[in-house]
């Protein structure tokens, strides 16, 4: 099995644990929750993902999630969601600031370690309640940046015109991937937008309504195991292969926004390059963000060819912030688990223009 | 195979006072880390990844801090965790750290933990707006002070025990320099006639607000084996959490606290805390918890903790120093609070705590807790390697 880090700075002994994730759960995705809590909206997903392994809360071993204090608008927000775990007795539990997708990585670090056999991840976002644009400046530098609220679009629109710039994409293919992506989307019964929609006025130019991912609410859980016990608990577990993360520069100037070198990274150091995979679910909020990583992935070369990309409409189709990158590893393994894919690629990103991203390597046992 | 043993080589924090506007966020938590890749003499070159953890965003009104960091942290085509756990947070960050040395995911990782309180109010930050908390309460002194007055009745400890915590662990912090309050002309009788703020919580028996970073160096054998200063192994570790409300909640005692303690104990094979760890730094941010927590982590049968506290075992000198470094009541930046317990912890058993060294300390145990009593993080640090 490819280590996750292997090289100058990897492990200097051992084979890694096998470690699987076994099933995968989310909420529909609407525009306002304004009717249910935090811990409403999570409670019927975790009883969902839990329940497919056939295994109980007190089962499982370790706990990890991922959320913000900033969507919710109080401090420790996380602890009130902890109510829709049922953590009595008490649980081996942690959370992350971050994207759901970064709680797996947690939780699958853990079960490395051979101290737990079993883990339930799971991340949730509302942007309903506050301004998400507004919101997410408050995540730019305080010193330089942020008092100038740039808000996400426009960073999004700065990259989008640096790709055209560039001459690596047009209006018109970016139109292609916001139309593609929603018509996936018709067969995602959890996805806030299905099916075409007008690629629309621009928002912050060169950025259309359409290149743009709905603001919205939800949540969604995973459960992971390591070795036999993923074998007990699912059919056709998704093997996690590798699984690796990087970040960049924070302030934009010093990037280069066309391209992705961190996920370039970390795609390397999951083993991604060693043999073509046949799908992808990439997490790009903005269509021009998917043409940066497709380009950091060459999945527009020859290997490219038979990839499915975001067979579930991605995050244009249903971009609940904080849950949204789990939700790609999700869908991946849902892919594996229903045969639909035999090895993926799951993507997830944080901050402004791509700057933290995720990938992992998933797997399906030979028929 | 077994988990790859971590030792800690690198020990780094600021010098913690109110308000450091002399640097930015950034230059705060760069000033830790350069201090601990100083004590391991590595560099930024030679770390793999970075964990960082802190307390809610709001503190210091900054949307998760670490995508702005990532470039004072060195961390730039690395990969960063950004941990979340309330007040545990500094000791969650720490073991989550670990944990990519124990799985030999990475054999070097820098772990690090700060709060910059002076950029907001963390007292008002604590108090949860309408509609999610009834307006009773003013900051965590309110929420804790009902607990510490049950822990009274329960016992029947005398009313003085809290001052005498608090006496002790400000004395404790005139030994070390990096603590926040150095208050030097001190008195009992002051601590006990200063400002009630929470019955029983008097002004001089609360944490301070402070800002302040701590950060250590985690990494496997061969990376122990280099490093020029004698390490700390972590013997045992463990993080537990429970609700914050449910029918039945022992908040003087609560069981997720008991739980943790009895997890790192069993993978550290301690069987008789009280005789066979020399040193605790736990998190006490009002003086009371001290002899509540000596109960909850097995150092003391349930209502026999403030015994400990009046006969001076907790002193410095004592039999089982808690606190040597000043501990959370001279020192607590929030987010860092629990890993420079985690980080005093190392020191000691490093024989690298300066004055305040709890003379051969061998074993010794860093506590966190956060939440409303729910939240909890331990490891227990020896001077050995484990037995693997």
């Amino acid at each position: 099995m490819p280590g996750p880090s292997t090289g100058p700075s990897g492990p200097s002994t051992g084979p890694l644990r096998e470690v699987a994730i076994v099933a995968f759960g989310q909420s529909d995705h609407v525009r306002s929750s304004a009717e249910t809590s935090e811990v409403e909206m999570l409670m019927p997903v975790l009883h969902d993902v839990v329940s497919r392994t056939g295994l109980k809360a007190g089962d499982i071993d370790f706990t990890c999630s991922g959320s913000s204090d900033y969507l919710a608008g109080r401090a420790f927000s996380f602890t009130m969601a902890l109510d829709g775990v049922g953590a009595w007795p008490p649980i081996s539990e942690s959370h992350v600031e971050m994207d759901g997708a970064w709680a797996l990585y947690e939780a699958w670090v853990k079960l490395l370690t051979g101290e737990a056999e079993t883990a339930l991840v799971y991340a949730y976002g509302k942007s309903s309640p506050g301004d998400l644009r507004e919101v997410l400046t408050r995540q730019l530098d305080p010193y330089y940046l942020a008092p100038l609220w740039p808000d996400s679009v426009a960073l999004a629109a700065l990259q989008a015109q640096a790709l055209i710039d560039a001459g690596l994409t047009d209006q018109g293919a970016l139109a292609g991937i916001a139309a593609r992506s929603r018509t996936a989307a018709e067969a995602n019964p959890h996805a806030q937008l299905r099916g075409a929609v007008p690629a629309g006025d621009p928002v912050v130019a060169p950025l259309r309504t359409g290149d743009c991912p709905p603001i919205g609410d939800g949540a969604a859980a995973v459960v992971l195991a390591a070795g036999d016990t993923a074998r007990r608990l699912c059919d056709r577990p998704a093997w996690i292969r590798g699984l690796d993360h990087r970040i960049e520069a924070h302030a934009l100037g010093v990037r280069d926004l066309t391209d992705s070198p961190s996920t370039r990274l970390a795609a390397e150091r999951a083993g991604y390059f060693a043999r073509p995979v046949d799908t992808a679910e990439l997490h790009a909020p903005f269509t021009s963000q998917e043409v940066v990583l497709r380009r950091a992935l060459a999945l527009d070369g020859p290997d490219g060819a038979g990839v499915r990309i975001n067979p579930s409409g991605g995050a244009l189709a249903a971009n609940p912030v904080m849950a949204a990158g789990l939700i790609r590893l999700g869908e991946a393994a849902a892919r594996i688990q229903r045969g639909e894919s035999d090895r993926a690629l799951a993507h997830a990103t944080s901050g402004p223009c791509l700057q933290q991203n995720l990938v992992a390597v998933l797997e399906g046992e030979t028929r | 195979m077994s988990k790859e043993p971590v030792a800690v080589t690198g020990i780094g924090q600021t010098h913690h006072v109110a308000a450091r506007r002399d640097v930015s966020i950034a230059g705060l938590v760069r000033e830790a880390a350069g201090r601990a890749l100083e004590d391991a003499q590595l560099t930024w070159a030679d770390i793999d990844a970075v964990v960082i953890g802190k307390a809610p965003d709001f503190f210091e009104g900054v949307m998760m801090p670490e995508l702005y960091l990532a470039d004072a942290l060195g961390a730039v085509g690395k990969p960063m965790l950004r941990v979340h756990t309330a007040g545990s947070v500094g000791g969650s960050t720490a073991l989550v750290a670990a944990n990519l040395v124990a799985a030999r995911v990475h054999r070097t990782v820098l772990t690090l933990a700060f709060e910059k309180q002076s950029e907001s109010n963390a007292m008002w930050g604590l108090s949860l707006p309408i509609p999610f908390q009834q307006p009773l309460l003013a900051g965590a002194g309110g929420f804790f002070a009902p607990h510490i007055r049950a822990y009274m009745r329960r016992t029947g400890a005398p009313d003085t025990i809290g001052s005498l915590v608090a006496y002790k662990d400000r004395r404790n912090a005139l030994k070390n320099p990096y603590a926040h309050l150095h208050e030097t002309g001190l008195t009992l009788e002051k601590v006990q006639a200063s400002p009630m703020l929470w019955d029983p919580v008097r002004y001089s028996e609360t944490c301070p607000s402070s800002d302040g970073a701590c950060a250590m160096i985690l990494t496997d054998r061969t990376g122990a084996a280099r490093a020029p200063h004698p390490p700390a192994w972590v013997h045992g570790g463990a993080m537990r959490s429970e609700p914050t409300l449910f029918a039945g909640k022992d908040f003087v005692s609560p069981q997720a606290g008991k739980d943790c303690a009895a997890d790192v104990y069993r993978q550290a094979g301690i069987t008789d805390p009280r005789r066979e760890i020399d040193a605790v730094e736990m998190y006490v941010p009002f003086s009371w918890y001290e002899p509540m927590w000596l109960e909850n982590l097995g150092f003391a049968e349930e209502g026999e903790g403030w015994k400990l506290t009046e006969s001076g075992v907790t002193e410095l000198d004592g039999d089982l120093p808690v606190n040597p470094s000043g501990g959370v009541l001279s020192t607590n930046p929030i987010g860092a609070s629990g890993m420079l317990r985690f980080a005093e912890a190392a020191l000691q058993v490093r024989g690298r705590a300066g004055e305040h060294q709890v003379d051969g300390a061998r074993r010794a145990l860093g506590h966190a807790y956060g939440g409303g009593s729910q939240f909890f993080s331990m490891w227990l640090v020896g001077a050995e390697p484990p037995a693997v």
